[in-house]
């Protein structure tokens, strides 16, 4: 009887929490998820399952210092491809990426997804901030 | 103690069983029976379609003929190095083939470039370079486009194209092929799914231990 009450309770702590859950969570959650069909329809050929990239033909996404510190440039360089030279990992990489058309909610999705696997750790990528983000792209 | 024997050679029975059961890969592609005179006697034996002859040129800027390949078994792919689309993903499962093989001398790699215009001999070294690749195990060949395309639909059964519309500017299937020393083609696998690339890894094996008949 009194395990039945405590089981009981915790069930219904559980359901509590669970749907005190923020908006921002469920927001998060939604991108993340979303994000990660858009990641293995468009990126995932190239970048790999694990963000792990192929030898010194394409960068791994799993440098999360130089992810962290081009946050702002990573719509533009989805939208527009990469054409410069880069170093990721202390790697220099001097291929191309073509550009990938995806709309700015793709590209908020699969950015929550990026920006939260492989190690990275960037929160949620918002719409609003893409669409901001990639109507001033300089390349 | 005998009823432990009797067990004991049932076990050893079944397990001779199962060494001897060797597992023999398909041979692909057209067949036809020829009559050939052996000792005053006349026999029938099957002629089984082979890869033709090429003459194509490697990485290294090397000239290489399907010579290169006699009692050599090879896998062959078909690809480009400036292909956006399946690419990638074949050759980082073909990397895992190299890695199992680029040791043992009677296997080899061959990617043929389909874009022999873009794909000089400079581009395809910096690509093996930059895959990782150095020796003789995988080759980067590239050679007259017709010649290309005409061996990969008619002998390695692949479909190639150019394509304007497609991405990259041409449409290639990723089917890795794998061919035994008498040329054969005796196994196709999807180069895109890593656990057909295991298969393949496995088949060479089993092909290596095949006996050749004279």
């Amino acid at each position: 009887m009194k395990l039945k009450i405590i089981s009981g309770i915790c069930l219904l702590l559980a359901v509590l929490i669970w749907s005190c859950q923020s908006e921002q969570a469920i927001e998060f959650d939604r991108y993340y998820s979303s994000g990660m069909g858009v990641y293995q329809t468009h990126c995932l050929n190239c970048h790999g399952a694990e963000g792990q990239g192929l030898a010194q033909l394409i960068p791994p996404l799993t440098d999360t210092v130089l992810l962290k510190k081009n946050k702002n440039s990573l719509p533009c360089i989805i939208k527009n491809g990469l054409i410069n030279k880069i170093t990721v990992s202390g790697k220099l990489y001097d291929g191309t990426m073509p550009p990938v058309a995806l709309s700015p909610i793709e590209i908020a999705q699969v950015l929550t997804y990026v920006g939260n696997s492989f190690g990275n750790k960037l929160g949620l990528v918002n719409t609003d901030d893409v669409i901001a983000y990639v109507n001033n792209c300089k390349n | 103690m005998k009823q432990l024997t009797c067990v004991f050679l049932l076990v050893l029975l079944l397990g001779a069983c199962k060494l001897n059961t060797h597992k023999t890969l398909p041979i692909y592609g057209n067949r036809q029976a020829v009559n050939k005179i052996v000792n005053g006697q006349t026999i029938t034996d099957t002629l089984y379609q082979t890869i033709p002859a090429f003459k194509f040129v490697n990485q290294y800027g090397d000239s290489i003929s399907s010579k290169a390949l006699d009692n050599h078994i090879y896998v062959a792919d078909f690809f480009f190095t400036s292909c956006p689309s399946i690419c990638p993903v074949m050759q980082r499962n073909m990397l895992n083939v190299y890695n199992a093989y680029k040791d043992t001398a009677d296997v080899k790699i061959i990617s043929y470039t389909i874009d022999p215009k873009y794909d000089s001999v400079p581009v395809l070294k910096k690509y093996a370079d930059k895959l990782g690749i150095s020796g003789n195990t995988w080759w980067f060949l590239r050679g007259d486009k017709d010649a290309v395309y005409d061996l990969a639909a008619k002998s390695y059964l692949v479909g190639v194209s150019q394509d304007s519309t497609a991405a990259g500017g041409y449409v290639h299937q990723g089917y890795f092929v794998l061919v035994d020393k008498q040329k054969r083609v005796r196994g196709s696998y999807d180069g895109t799914d890593p656990k057909q690339v295991d298969q393949l890894i496995a088949d060479i094996k089993t092909l290596k231990e095949e006996p050749i008949k004279q």
